[in-house]
């Protein structure tokens, strides 16, 4: 039934209307997404009871009119703890993990009013591209089922292109939320790192990650921007700058916006299509009267490199806390300490976690810290450096979100370094720590394609207003998929 | 062949803040298993630490009092390591910038002063408790987790087990003096990692060192360097290697035994805390602790020197512990008079406390009872054989005064009182005046004795003699 | 930097840090990714970082510390209860073999 709405705003009047109430979008909603999880399987939990219990509650209270997210049906990527609600990651380890603590940005939705639908498949810890490495199953992309939602944030992207729900959280440490907005045609925002709190994100870079909303359209992102943004005490990294409203800073004018292209970005490797779709994007901004620049970041091309260093480095250490001690699965045969960690860790980790745990444990190893960790973390300050020099001179730097469209389901997965190079273009954001967004720019062969802006640190509002000048002029947003196998009719 | 001597030590101190190091829950010991924790000390998914402002201003007194340059601009590490005890699998300590560098404290062997130096100290987390059962399990207690600890590494300075010693107590009365740790072995507040390597007088290279484990009082910590002194010499003697290895002593034999030989360093794979953003100290936090350190033992020593008229001995004595100096200040303060506290402290207190095996904190003595005690034996109230009465119940707690009248132990001062009993005295004992005026001091001492006897052991000795002396003279 | 091709050996150890236990056919398989992997990663060479401070945090100001206020979160029977094997409040798990690892 979200289906009839065409944004949050759209479904809150007629929340607030009594048009519709709490209760009959979430069970439309509900609906919707069971339909859809044959063919999606978008979802690792659906909230049905609690979801409808959270509607209750809204209809008796009344849809609060001054909170625009009172009633409405919100996903939330399965790494994102839920209270009293199943919380997996996408793994086998926490295949019985019920959290008795809330994300901050859960808490955050939910006393907004926001409804807790369910909980997204994802890449298992985030790791991956395209959700193959999930435990509970590769999700399907909507425009085409025999192709991936893209990831790690596929389930996210794809409930979203198929108007289950009009909003979902994901999470970005390489691209997660960028490149499976852009492979599902919607809208997916990184904040700036420090921007939305992490407590409550179960962490796979702690350095990287960042928690941002998938819409279907930048306005819907701005509106939960100013619910999910802001500074939790609980998170020693998260920023104390004052939250700006992001939806009033969509005045769609870029007059005299300056636009830096960075030609790394379009380089090769890239897809001709896709090539095609962001140039005729970049095209169109200028005509709204932005200038636009070549630029260049030399260093961003060895992001990728530092990429997979400090991330799997980081990642190494903060999966050590899953040892089938405290919490999460435990295997049934283990005769001393060792072999329980030993045992639990192996069978409840997939190769691509392992893969990873073992490339970070290698890369801070007493022989290789160096040459590899230290390495990386140096080029990372040149990757900010270069993005701060182009930041002197422009005020936001645009590039295609993904190097080629939607993968074919099992096209990449046997070659871990093709699915790396999947996370070139938006690596660099994240290693920067800056805002990036990426916007539908039109079909490559019926598979949507997306724009990326990237701004300077806390200036979501750029970002934000580049994507929103773009999308009303535009028409590509309102595209939607066809849930069947070859694309769209 | 002669040998010198090489020791390290790495001295781990709890820091009693009120919540942990990096969640909120209370740092409190002797609860229910668990009692104490939350998800963050739990190690669970997605909960992220935030640090305690308090562990890093006790931390800098600490540091203050070590003579260390505090670093201004730090951040944590983690340490990475699997363990029942150790939630996420890695510890949050500090190994780039630690809390503090270059410190130093002066220790004394026999009267023979030396500076030690401090190499470095750091803040980190302490561990959970793993209990081990003979039924195949383990048990872990997560309360402690996440304990605020300092660690405290010497420089290769102390040359022998009288040093590691003498280092530890000073190290231990010094930081007990900032007040940011109870400093007891017994009580785990302070926990002692030693290595020790000896090499031939003149050789510059450093011999291998042994690691020695389950040390848990200072004796034991010179006990068993002394034996492993012994032990490396023997091997080399022999024309034997030593093996880099950790080695266990035993209580009951007092020997070291064998562990497990160290292959190669462990790789704790140390890197930057990404959770945590850079700790900076800003000059006027820095300052503002400066000023409001508490005194020193040595700052202290010299004001009951200069200020009361103590001996250096007395002291000494006195601040060997924060709560002996602080229990005498009170009591001075109280308006007793310095010396005879003093006395008091160093006598009867401490036989006390010997006799009882008991800290002087928890026991019913207090300073405002000592000292109301010894005002009345200053003023003649009471006579100090009468205070040896009340100390006993001052002990238990009574207040002197009211002890004094209710028992009457009321010093009888009074030269109209005291006049006629010596007349009486003198009349009775004819001989003893005889005695006197032929140079006999003994008679008075018999005079004495019989006005005492007379007035039940309550008249003023002073008095009596004053009184008895112008009384002989006079006949 | 030209660094030799991991070994079977070097990935082994790193699986015994990581207590991760590896199939035969795993291990040759991980061997042959990670070498590739590295050897990708091994592109870093040709930047010159003398001089370049690491990035280790990306916080955009210092810490803001915590006062020391201690709250009891009183979670400890939800926590036990998400335990696999609990005994009397404690969090019960196999023995030690090796009882000289230091905490």
């Amino acid at each position: 039934m979200s289906q009839s709405y065409e944004s949050i705003t759209d479904l809150h009047h007629a929340l607030v209307n009594k048009d519709v109430s709490a209760t009959e979008i979430t069970k439309a909603t509900l609906a919707d997404i069971h339909d859809h999880e044959d063919a999606l399987n978008a979802y690792v939990t659906v909230n049905d009871e609690g979801a409808l219990a959270q509607a209750a509650k809204v209809d008796e209270a009344g849809v609060d009119a001054g909170n625009l997210f009172s009633g409405v049906p919100v996903a939330f990527k399965d790494n994102l703890t839920t209270n009293g609600l199943l919380t997996t990651a996408s793994s086998k380890i926490l295949e019985n993990f019920t959290p008795i603590y809330d994300a901050d940005v859960v808490t955050r939705l939910q006393n907004a009013g926001a409804i807790t639908i369910g909980k997204t498949n994802l890449d298992e810890f985030a790791m991956g591209a395209s959700t193959e490495t999930s435990y509970y199953g590769t999700s399907h992309n909507p425009w085409d089922v025999t192709k991936v939602p893209g990831g790690s944030s596929g389930g996210s992207a794809a409930t979203v292109a198929a108007r289950d729900v009009l909003a979902s959280l994901g999470s970005d440490t390489g691209g997660s939320i960028r490149q499976p907005a852009a492979f599902n045609g919607i809208v997916g925002l990184k904040p700036t790192y420090g921007r939305v709190s992490r407590w409550g994100l179960i962490a796979f870079a702690s350095s990287l990650d960042q928690i941002g909303p998938m819409t279907t359209n930048v306005t819907d992102a701005a509106a939960m921007m100013n619910v999910i943004a802001g500074r939790d005490d609980r998170d020693a990294t998260s920023s104390t700058k004052a939250v700006p409203d992001y939806v009033a800073g969509l005045t769609g004018d870029i007059k005299g916006l300056k636009i830096g292209v960075p030609r790394e970005f379009l380089g090769d490797g890239i897809d001709a299509g896709v090539k095609a779709q962001i140039k005729a994007a970049i095209k169109q901004l200028e005509d709204l009267g932005a200038t636009v620049d070549e630029v260049s970041l030399p260093h961003s091309t060895h992001g990728i490199q530092a990429y997979y260093i400090l991330g799997p480095s980081e990642a190494s250490s903060n999966l050590q806390r899953f040892d089938g001690i405290r919490y999460g699965y435990r295997t049934q045969n283990a005769k001393n300490l060792d072999e329980l960690y030993i045992k639990t860790r192996s069978e409840g980790f997939g190769d691509e976690v392992k893969r990873r745990i073992m490339l970070g444990t290698f890369a801070l190893s007493a022989g290789a810290y160096d040459a590899f960790f230290m390495k990386a973390a140096k080029i990372r300050t040149l990757i900010i450096e270069d993005f701060n020099r182009v930041f002197k001179d422009y005020d936001v730097i645009v590039g295609p979100t993904a190097p080629t469209p939607a993968f074919g389901i099992g096209e990449e997965t046997k070659d871990p370094m093709t699915m790396y190079m999947n996370d070139m273009l938006t690596v660099p954001a994240n290693l920067a720590g800056l805002p990036a967004i990426s916007v539908p720019a039109g079909l490559v062969d019926g598979l949507p394609v997306g724009l990326q802006v990237i701004g300077k640190a806390f200036d979501e509002e750029h970002v934000l207003n580049t994507a929103y000048a773009f999308e009303q002029h535009t028409n590509f947003h309102t595209l939607k998929p066809t849930m069947n196998e070859g694309g769209r009719a | 062949m002669n040998f010198q001597t090489t020791i390290g030590l790495e001295v781990h101190v709890e820091l009693k803040t009120k919540s942990k190091i990096f969640s909120p829950s209370p740092v409190e010991f002797g609860d229910d298993p668990n009692a104490n924790t939350n998800v963050i000390d739990w190690g669970y998914p997605g909960v992220l630490p935030t640090p305690n402002k308090g562990v890093v201003e006790y931390g800098m007194r600490a540091a203050l009092a070590l003579h260390a340059n505090i670093n201004q601009h730090m951040h944590f590490d983690r340490k990475n390591y699997f363990y029942p005890d150790n939630p996420k699998a890695y510890q949050v300590s500090q190994s780039d910038t630690p809390l503090a560098q270059n410190g130093w404290i002066e220790i004394d062997v026999n009267g023979t002063k030396k500076k030690i130096g401090i190499e470095e100290m750091h803040i980190e987390e302490d561990a959970g408790k793993n209990t081990h059962n003979p039924n195949g399990y383990s048990y872990v207690d997560l309360n402690r987790q996440g304990t605020p600890l300092i660690e405290i590494v010497s420089k290769p300075d102390i040359a022998s087990p009288e040093e590691a010693y003498a280092y530890l107590d000073t190290l231990r009365q010094r930081i007990q003096f900032t007040g940011v740790s109870d400093v007891k072995m017994e009580e785990g507040s302070m926990r002692v990692d030693v290595n020790i390597s000896i090499r031939p007088f003149g050789v510059d290279k450093f011999g291998t060192k042994t690691e020695l484990k389950n040390l848990n009082s200072f004796n034991y910590v010179r006990k068993g360097l002394e034996y492993e002194e012994q032990r490396q010499q023997k091997v080399l003697l022999a024309g034997g290697e030593i093996q880099q290895e950790t080695r266990r002593f035993d209580e009951t034999t007092g020997e070291t035994i064998l562990m497990r030989v160290k292959e190669g360093a462990d790789d704790y794979r140390y890197f930057p805390e990404p959770d945590i953003p850079d700790v900076v100290v800003a000059d006027e936090w820095l300052e503002q602790i400066k000023a409001d350190m508490p005194e020193m033992p040595e700052q202290r020593r010299e004001r009951y020197v200069g200020e009361l008229g103590l001996t250096d001995y007395d002291a000494m004595v006195l601040t060997q512990t924060k709560e002996m100096s602080d229990f005498f200040e009170a009591a001075v303060a109280a308006g007793a008079d310095a010396k005879l506290t003093s006395n008091y402290l160093q006598g009867d207190v401490n036989a006390y406390l010997n006799d009882n095996h008991i800290d002087l904190q928890d026991t019913k003595l207090t300073p405002a009872n000592l000292a109301s005690m010894i005002k009345l034996q200053m003023d003649g109230t009471i006579s100090s054989k009468m205070a040896k009465k009340v100390f006993k119940a001052v002990t238990d707690g009574e207040d002197p005064a009211s002890y004094v009248k209710e028992h009457g132990l009321v010093q009888l001062s009074d030269p109209a009182q005291l006049q006629p009993i010596i007349d009486e005295i003198l009349d009775n004992n004819a001989q003893s005046i005889e005695d006197f005026k032929n140079g006999k001091d003994r008679a008075v001492g018999f005079l004495v004795g019989q006005i005492m006897k007379q007035t039940h052991g309550q008249a003023n000795p002073k008095v009596v003699n004053k009184l008895l002396m112008a009384s002989l003279n006079a006949r | 930097m030209t660094v030799e091709p991991i070994s079977r050996v070097e990935v082994e150890h790193v699986a015994s840090l990581a207590k991760l236990s590896l199939t035969d056919e795993q291990a040759q398989k991980f061997t042959t990714q990670l070498d590739e992997i590295i050897t990708m990663i091994e592109g870093l060479d040709e930047v010159d970082t003398d001089n370049v401070k690491p990035t280790t945090n990306m916080a955009d100001a210092t810490a803001i510390l915590r006062e020391d206020v201690a709250v009891n979160a009183h979670q400890k029977d939800a926590l036990l209860n998400e335990a696999p094997e609990t005994e009397d409040g404690f969090i019960k798990v196999p023995a030690i073999i090796d009882e000289s690892e230091d905490a």
